[in-house]
């Protein structure tokens, strides 16, 4: 780490890759702040798109090539589906729904207000000085990718596939119409 | 890339998805901006396996794991606000007071006046209602 210090230009003088994440950091953070505060409940499943798609793009500039891929593959192609069908089920309103925010929603500014300063203050005060070096093979290639999780995870990757069955069944048997009971 | 930048927009993202969990009315809102907030946590998770250069690589497959348990949460999630809206006709959360301590003695008067709002939407929210009685005698 103190090799990247040492040979990164500085901090007022940003790289490409610098840009490009602060520019679709801002376009992320934009799109999450439009799904939390839309009077509209489909299109803030519709800016969560946005949101978890510049997340992905964030993903590929820290050179996480698989985990952007599994990104845009779970969250944008089936998370949000499922969210829109759930809104879909649930008669969500289509239009502006005026009790989208619940009352609380000053203390609930100011709670995040606090956290998010406390927060940033914290972590740039902690990493003021540290870099990351992007140079040299990617660090999250399949090949990469598939060696470490298969070679050092291979336990916890099966339990979570044990996981996600008990889930599955457990989303089936929660939301199905018992038959006996009509 | 200097680490501040992924760092300080996860803690941003992440205290947008806490404004969304505290400020939201409808259940699959607050479902929404936890899911925000589980990705802010994969953000950094990836950027200081980046910048840590770890063999193990722990960061990615921590977040591969949590991608996989959010995809599993949602899918719980969204099944058990679809059982709350078929029994009590809303997702709303701040409507689901059943567990309310009024400061009463818990009997007759206490449940119906918390199952009292529920029943002010629409006709269809009304058969809703009608729907657990029988589940429940039968």
């Amino acid at each position: 780490m103190n090799l990247a210090v040492a040979s990164h230009p500085g901090f007022l003088s940003p790289t490409g890759v610098e840009i490009t994440f602060v520019l679709v950091g801002l376009i992320t953070l934009g799109a999450a702040l439009v799904t939390v505060t839309t009077k509209q409940l489909v299109h803030a499943a519709l800016w969560l798109v946005v949101a978890l798609g510049g997340l992905a793009v964030e993903y590929l500039l820290l050179t996480a090539e698989f985990i952007a891929w599994v990104q845009v593959l779970i969250y944008v192609g089936s998370v949000v589906v499922l969210l829109l069908f759930g809104l879909m089920m649930t008669k969500a309103p289509i239009g502006r729904s005026p009790d989208a925010d619940s009352d609380n929603r000053w203390t609930a500014l100011a709670v995040a207000v606090l956290a998010a300063a406390t927060l940033v203050w914290v972590v740039v005060d902690a990493f003021r000085s540290t870099w990351v070096s992007l140079g040299g093979a990617a660090q999250g290639s399949t090949e990469v990718t598939g060696e470490f999780l298969f070679r050092q995870w291979v336990l916890p990757f099966e339990a979570l596939s044990v996981l996600l069955l008990a889930a599955l069944v457990g989303a089936i048997v929660l939301s199905r119409r018992d038959s006996r009971e009509r | 890339m200097h680490l501040a930048y992924p760092a300080v927009l996860a803690v941003l993202l992440f205290c947008v998805g806490l404004y969304g969990v505290l400020a939201r009315r409808n259940a699959i809102l607050v479902l929404m901006s936890v899911e925000l907030m589980l990705n802010a946590v994969n953000l950094n998770l990836v950027a200081f396996d980046v910048w840590l250069r770890d063999t193990l690589h722990a960061g990615q497959a921590l977040t591969l794991f949590t991608i996989t348990i959010a995809a599993a949460e949602i899918g719980i999630g969204l099944s058990i606000v679809l059982l709350v809206h078929r029994n009590r006709g809303t997702a709303d959360v701040d409507k689901l007071t059943d567990l309310t301590d009024t400061g009463t003695e818990p009997g007759f008067d206490s449940g119906s006046a918390s199952m009292a709002p529920t029943t002010d939407n629409s006709v269809e929210s009304a058969t809703d209602q009608a729907l657990p009685a029988g589940g429940q005698t039968a």
